[in-house]
């Protein structure tokens, strides 16, 4: 790990009380037992469900999975630093961020499965932008976003209860698109309420980090106008207080800020990946050592947090999954007519037409659409 | 009525769009402060300020994309490319973002995002600054596609096309900026996606939009001085295609030729032509004919009057048309 990525939990699972930290830990201090003990519950029960994902490709009922293994720490954190009022633009693997959001994670299956391109209105699960599949895209989205909550005022009011600030998730690979680096420029430009997530996760599917780039990530922010931090990734209390105090910065009109948090991706990048064709087992032994989860249980058990929580959790995670893949067999194909659903929103004659001819194709045979 | 460059038409339309909707923006390179390379947006910024005409860094894909954005917002961004050959950097937030946003969105959300582009030839500029980049738009389902061809038309379609809560590109015919025309202040009289008879005839069907509407009109003067009467039809809108009128005159003539400043291959013309084959052709005594630029990139300027179709090129189709 790199010694100017900023860390609260040492590897063991012990808070690091350092002098260098002294300006995040009050930030740590500030969180309930019960704050704590869900950030470790959201990440174990996702994993869970991950892993029953997973299977459930591989038994063919998902077109494909997306893992989120190993990345957990950096989006629980990330994820519990954002307040309510606050929007959220994911790239596609942000599993933990979408359930602290109230994204029921069948809506991702969904998405994945074939069922639909979207799955949630973002309006209604917690301000959750839809996952977005073009590499960086987002970005801009959620930019020209940021620009709106800037003109409208809902930032910089001195108020960090209502000013609104937006949060954009990307990966290392996505600091090489143009689209990104035209965030970048425009939210500088415009001083959006911003603040840029990178969860660096060394591998962009088959390419390293050092491919994308030469400089540390973090440091490119600086070349924008744009303050920039690193925190180690796999501590979830590092992710929670440097990303809570840049959206605090950002809200209040100090400008956008970046985040890289350096985390490992410790599955594929997806089920159609093959990670043994490109990395080696040093590698990924190095980072299972690291694991996130098993990182702030042993803190959590070190603030004497016993066996039954862990116990509960475990049967949280087993249900979800149960849950899962009982709703996911259940799920029966959409009717033939949603092709034309939403292509538009105001009335479009091509589509009418077309919409019509296929019902009647249809009936043809006698059958139902 | 009164009479304007269709330039003048836009910047007017612009204004009535921006004073009847507090929620409406422009966004561009060199809109505001300069009023745009081509004045369309000239005082804007100096009328409703620089929050709501953004001189944008210089960057495409980053104007369309925080627009996105923007809309997701509740603004209704009015983004201004440059050129018609500086539209592709914004290719992927135009076709795979823009257009796709609301199938995404499962209607929850509208995307009413405008994306002006000054196209096509006619005057004399370097490479990159006279193209024709409709029919990449055209194929691409969740875009609307529009194309005025009088400033009367521009003045309402840009209004209208605001208005509308789905994306639409809107293509102006820079060639066509600076000729006056009336507008009618009072009243469009045409729907968004209308087509239009602009001049009636018996003997042919000419098709076309944008600046080629003044070609046809021209060539179809020529045409009545040697005894052929020549329809004109004027598209107005490339996606979708008001096809009613079309077949409504084909039916009567017998006979189309379809003409567009674009490359041939895969264009609007040949969607038309299509069409009219398969929806009138017991009624066609002729092929239906194309007069399009030519399947090369678009020339160097000394060259432009040999690859753009003229009246001269549309009047040969005619002939070839009227000779079955």
């Amino acid at each position: 790990m790199a010694t100017d990525a900023i860390r609260l939990l040492s590897p063991e699972g012990v808070l690091i009380e350092s002098e260098e930290n002294a300006a995040w830990l009050p930030l740590i201090s500030a969180l309930s037992e019960q704050q704590l003990l869900d950030f470790h519950r959201q990440m174990a029960v996702i994993r869970r469900f991950d892993i029953e994902a997973g299977n459930l490709q591989r038994q063919g009922q998902l077109a494909l999975w997306i893992p989120s293994l190993g990345q957990e720490a950096a989006q629980v954190g990330s994820g519990y630093a954002a307040r309510a009022q606050d929007t959220i633009f994911p790239a596609y693997r942000e599993h933990v961020v979408g359930r602290i959001r109230g994204v029921d994670p069948m809506r991702i299956i969904e998405l994945l499965r074939g069922q639909d391109h979207g799955g949630w209105d973002p309006k209604q699960h917690g301000n959750f932008h839809l996952y977005t599949l073009v590499i960086g895209s987002q970005s801009l989205h959620a930019t020209g976003y940021a620009m709106g909550v800037a003109f409208d005022g809902a930032a910089a009011t001195g108020d960090p209860e209502r000013d609104e600030a937006v949060l954009v998730y990307f990966g290392d690979g996505a600091t090489s698109q143009g689209d990104v680096s035209e965030a970048l420029v425009f939210a500088a430009s415009y001083q959006t309420p911003q603040v840029f997530f990178l969860q660096n996760n060394h591998w962009a599917i088959s390419v390293p980090v050092a491919t994308q780039s030469r400089t540390p990530l973090y440091r490119r922010a600086a070349g924008y106008g744009v303050a920039g931090l690193r925190v180690d990734g796999n501590d979830a209390l590092a992710a929670y207080a440097v990303t809570r105090t840049a959206l605090d910065e950002a809200r209040a009109g100090l400008g956008p800020r970046f985040v890289e948090a350096l985390t490992y991706r410790m599955g594929a990048h997806t089920t159609s990946d093959d990670p043994t064709k490109y990395r080696d087992d040093a590698e990924l032994e190095y980072w299972t050592a690291h694991d996130p989860i098993a990182r702030f249980e042993a803190f959590l058990r070190g603030r004497g947090v016993g066996d039954d929580f862990f116990a509960s959790v475990a049967e949280e995670g087993e249900d979800l999954a149960a849950d899962v893949r009982r709703r996911t067999l259940a799920l029966e194909s959409p009717p033939a007519t949603k092709i034309f659903d939403h292509v538009y929103t105001d009335p479009h004659p091509d589509v009418a037409e077309q919409r019509a001819w296929l019902l009647a194709y249809e009936a043809s045979f006698g059958g139902q659409a | 009525m009164t009479t304007m460059t269709m330039a003048k038409a836009l910047n007017e339309g612009l204004r009535a769009a921006m004073r009847a909707d507090e929620k409406v923006l422009l966004m561009g390179e060199d809109i505001g402060t300069l009023g745009g390379v081509f004045r369309v947006t000239e005082g804007l910024k100096s009328e409703f300020g620089p929050r709501r005409v953004l001189d944008t860094p210089l960057a495409e894909s980053g104007i369309v994309g925080s627009a996105i954005g923007l809309a997701m917002r509740g603004y209704r961004p009015v983004c201004e490319i440059q050129f018609d050959g500086f539209v592709y950097p914004a290719f992927d937030q135009i076709t795979s973002q823009l257009a796709k946003q609301t199938y995404r969105h499962g209607g929850a959300q509208s995307f009413p995002v405008v994306i002006r582009i000054p196209y096509g030839g006619h005057i004399g500029a370097v490479e990159h600054h006279q193209e024709s980049p409709e029919a990449y738009f055209a194929h691409t389902a969740g875009l609307r596609v529009v194309a005025p061809a009088t400033p009367h038309d521009a003045y309402w379609m840009i209004q209208e096309a605001i208005a509308g809560n789905d994306p639409v590109v809107f293509l102006e015919p820079k060639s066509r900026y600076w000729p006056k025309g009336e507008v009618d202040l009072s009243a469009s009289g045409a729907a968004l996606h209308a087509s239009r008879v602009v001049r009636r005839g018996t003997d042919v069907t000419l098709i076309g939009h944008g600046a080629m509407v003044a070609t046809l009109l021209d060539a179809a003067e020529l045409a009545a001085a040697e005894g052929v009467s020549a329809e004109v039809v004027d598209l107005r809108s490339l996606s979708p295609i008001d096809y009613a009128p079309i077949l409504e005159s084909v039916r009567r003539t017998g006979r189309a030729v379809v003409v567009q400043e674009a490359p041939q291959q895969v264009s609007v013309g040949s969607e038309i032509a299509a069409t009219v084959g398969e929806r009138a052709f017991y009624s066609l005594q002729s092929p239906v004919l194309r007069v399009s630029g030519y399947d090369t990139p678009f020339p160097p300027a000394k060259l432009e009057g040999v690859y753009l179709p003229d009246v001269d090129r549309i009047l040969e189709a005619v002939d070839r048309a009227l000779a079955h």
